[in-house]
C-alpha cells in the first residue's frame, strides 16, 4: 500500500484534488499544497491553537488531524471568512476595532474558534468567551482586547438579526 | 515535529478494523487523534501501520435506556457535552467534560480514545468508573466485557489484549434528581488535573444520605473509588463533620510525585477537593464551575 493518497475536499467553497502523503497533517497540506498560509503552524500538539480552522463548520486543531482524514469534508479557513467583497466580516471588523491583535500570530486560531463559538452562543457572557479561547495561546493582547472584539461582534451580529 | 512514515488504513467496519489490527504489525488504532497526534508529531510513538477508526460510523452513537448509557467507542467529546439524554441521565458528565481539554479537543476527542489512551487523570476515565462502567473490547474472536474496576493495569496501561480494540462502554444512570459534583485542581483551565474527583449522591425525602459515590483521579494510573467513605455515609445525615470523615480517605490513597507536585500535595488536594464535591453535591447546588 502506498504512502500517497488522491484525496477531494472543499477549502473556502473551492474544490481540491490533490496527491498527499498519508503522514501530512491539515495544517500542513492548507499551507504547502494548497499554498493557504493564513493557518499558522504553532506548537504542533495541540496546545496553542493556531492551526485552528473548521471542519464541516466545527473547530479543530489543523496540527492533530491528518489531511487525508479532510477527504469529503468542507474546510473553513481564516482566508474564508472575510464578506464576499472581499470586506472584514463583523467578527474580522470587531477584531481591528478593539485592537485584537498585535502580531496575528494567534489570529486565524481565535477568528475560526470564535466563528464557530459565537454561532453556537450568540449572547454569551465574558466568562464564556474566556472558556472559549482558552485553548488559543496570544502572547500580545492579554486577551482582553480579544474578549472585548468578541463580545462587539456577538452584539452587532445579534443587531443585526433583530 | 512532523509524523513518521507510515501505512494509513482507513476501514470502514469495525471487522475490517480488528482484521487489520490483529494481522498487521506495529499497527496503532487511530481514534480522535487529540493524544496520538501529538504523540506522532513528537515521535514518541513510530507505529509502522495506522488503523484510523474515523470511518466507521457504527463506532458512534448514544442509547440510554432502562437505566443505562450505552456509548459507541467514537462517541465524540462534543456530543456527549451536548447531548440532552447524557445530561438528562449523567448530569455531572458536562461538568467533567469542561475540564477536558478544550472545544476544540473535545469536537475531535473521543469517550474510547480517551480510556484507552488511559491518562491517569482523565475526566472520562473518572466518569466511567463513577458510574460503574463496564467496556467491550472486540477481537477476531468476539466481545469481551471489561469492568471498569479491572481496566486500568498500570500507568498507560489498559486491559485490551493483542487484536483487541475497545468498540463501546456502558454506564449505569443513577436515579433522577441526584445530587452530583465534578471537582478539580489544575494548573490552567484545560490542563491535566493534578487532582479531580467525581461525585454522585442520592437523599431519601427526610435528606438522609441512601447511597453515595466517590472517585478521586490523578493521584495514582486510575481513578480510585473511595468504597470506605461510600459506605460509611449510607445512612448517615449529611454534615460537615460526615464529609470530612469521608476526605480522610482521598488523603490515605497512594500518589505519585513528578517533577511539578508532590505526592503529599496531590494527597492533601484529593482531600480537599472530595470535601468539596461532598458539600456541592449534598446541596445540590448546579453551579457549574469551570475555571480551574
Amino acid at each position: 500500500m502506498s504512502n500517497r493518497r488522491k484525496i477531494k475536499l472543499t477549502v473556502n467553497g473551492q474544490d481540491y484534488e490533490r496527491e498527499t502523503e498519508t503522514r501530512t497533517t491539515l495544517v500542513d497540506f492548507l499551507r504547502h499544497e494548497l499554498d493557504l498560509t493564513g493557518t499558522h503552524v504553532g506548537c504542533e500538539h495541540g496546545v496553542c491553537g493556531a492551526c485552528t480552522v473548521l471542519v464541516d463548520g466545527i473547530s479543530a486543531r489543523g496540527c492533530l488531524m491528518l489531511a487525508v482524514q479532510a477527504a469529503g469534508k468542507k474546510i473553513t479557513t481564516v482566508e474564508g471568512l472575510a464578506n464576499p467583497d472581499g470586506s472584514l466580516n463583523t467578527l474580522q471588523q470587531a477584531f481591528m476595532d478593539n485592537h485584537g491583535l498585535q502580531c496575528g500570530f494567534c489570529t486565524p486560531g481565535m477568528l475560526t474558534t470564535l466563528t464557530e463559538f459565537l454561532a453556537h452562543n450568540p449572547d454569551p457572557s465574558e466568562t464564556e468567551v474566556r472558556i472559549a479561547i482558552s485553548g488559543n495561546l496570544c502572547r500580545c493582547t492579554g486577551y482582553q482586547s480579544i474578549v472585548a472584539a468578541a463580545l462587539q461582534a456577538a452584539r452587532v451580529m445579534r443587531e443585526g438579526k433583530s | 515535529m512532523k509524523p513518521p512514515p507510515f501505512v494509513y488504513h482507513d476501514p470502514a467496519t469495525v471487522p475490517e478494523a480488528v482484521d487489520l489490527l490483529s494481522r498487521l504489525d506495529n499497527a496503532l488504532p487511530l481514534a480522535g487523534g487529540q493524544s496520538l497526534m501529538p504523540m506522532l508529531n513528537f515521535r514518541v510513538v513510530a507505529p509502522d501501520h495506522l488503523v484510523d477508526l474515523n470511518r466507521i460510523d457504527a463506532l458512534s452513537g448514544i442509547a440510554i435506556a432502562g437505566g443505562v448509557g450505552r456509548f459507541g467507542a467514537m462517541t465524540r467529546q462534543r456530543d456527549l457535552e451536548f447531548s440532552p439524554d447524557v445530561a438528562r441521565a449523567f448530569p455531572i458528565m458536562q461538568e467533567a467534560l469542561s475540564h477536558v481539554g478544550h472545544r476544540q479537543t473535545r469536537n475531535r476527542g473521543t469517550f474510547g480514545g480517551s480510556l484507552c489512551h488511559l491518562d491517569p487523570s482523565a475526566e472520562l476515565l473518572n466518569m466511567t468508573a463513577l458510574h460503574d462502567g463496564v467496556l467491550t473490547a472486540t477481537s477476531k474472536s468476539g466481545e469481551r466485557k471489561i469492568a471498569s474496576t479491572e481496566w486500568v493495569q498500570g500507568i498507560m496501561t489498559n486491559a485490551l489484549r493483542a487484536g483487541e480494540m475497545l468498540t463501546g462502554i456502558e454506564l449505569r444512570a443513577w436515579m433522577p434528581g441526584h445530587g452530583f459534583a465534578f471537582e478539580e485542581f489544575a494548573r490552567r483551565h484545560g490542563d491535566f488535573a493534578i487532582a479531580a474527583v467525581g461525585c454522585l449522591v442520592v437523599l431519601d425525602a427526610s435528606g438522609t444520605i441512601e447511597k453515595a459515590a466517590l472517585c478521586v483521579s490523578g493521584l495514582g494510573p486510575g481513578p480510585a473509588r473511595l468504597a470506605g467513605a461510600e459506605k460509611l455515609m449510607a445512612g448517615q445525615r449529611p454534615s460537615h463533620e460526615l464529609f470530612r470523615a469521608a476526605a480522610v480517605e482521598a488523603e490515605a490513597l497512594d500518589a505519585v510525585d513528578d517533577a511539578f507536585v508532590t505526592a503529599a500535595y496531590r494527597k492533601h488536594l484529593a482531600r480537599v477537593l472530595t470535601y468539596r464535591a461532598l458539600e456541592r453535591a449534598v446541596a445540590g447546588r448546579a453551579d457549574r464551575r469551570s475555571a480551574a
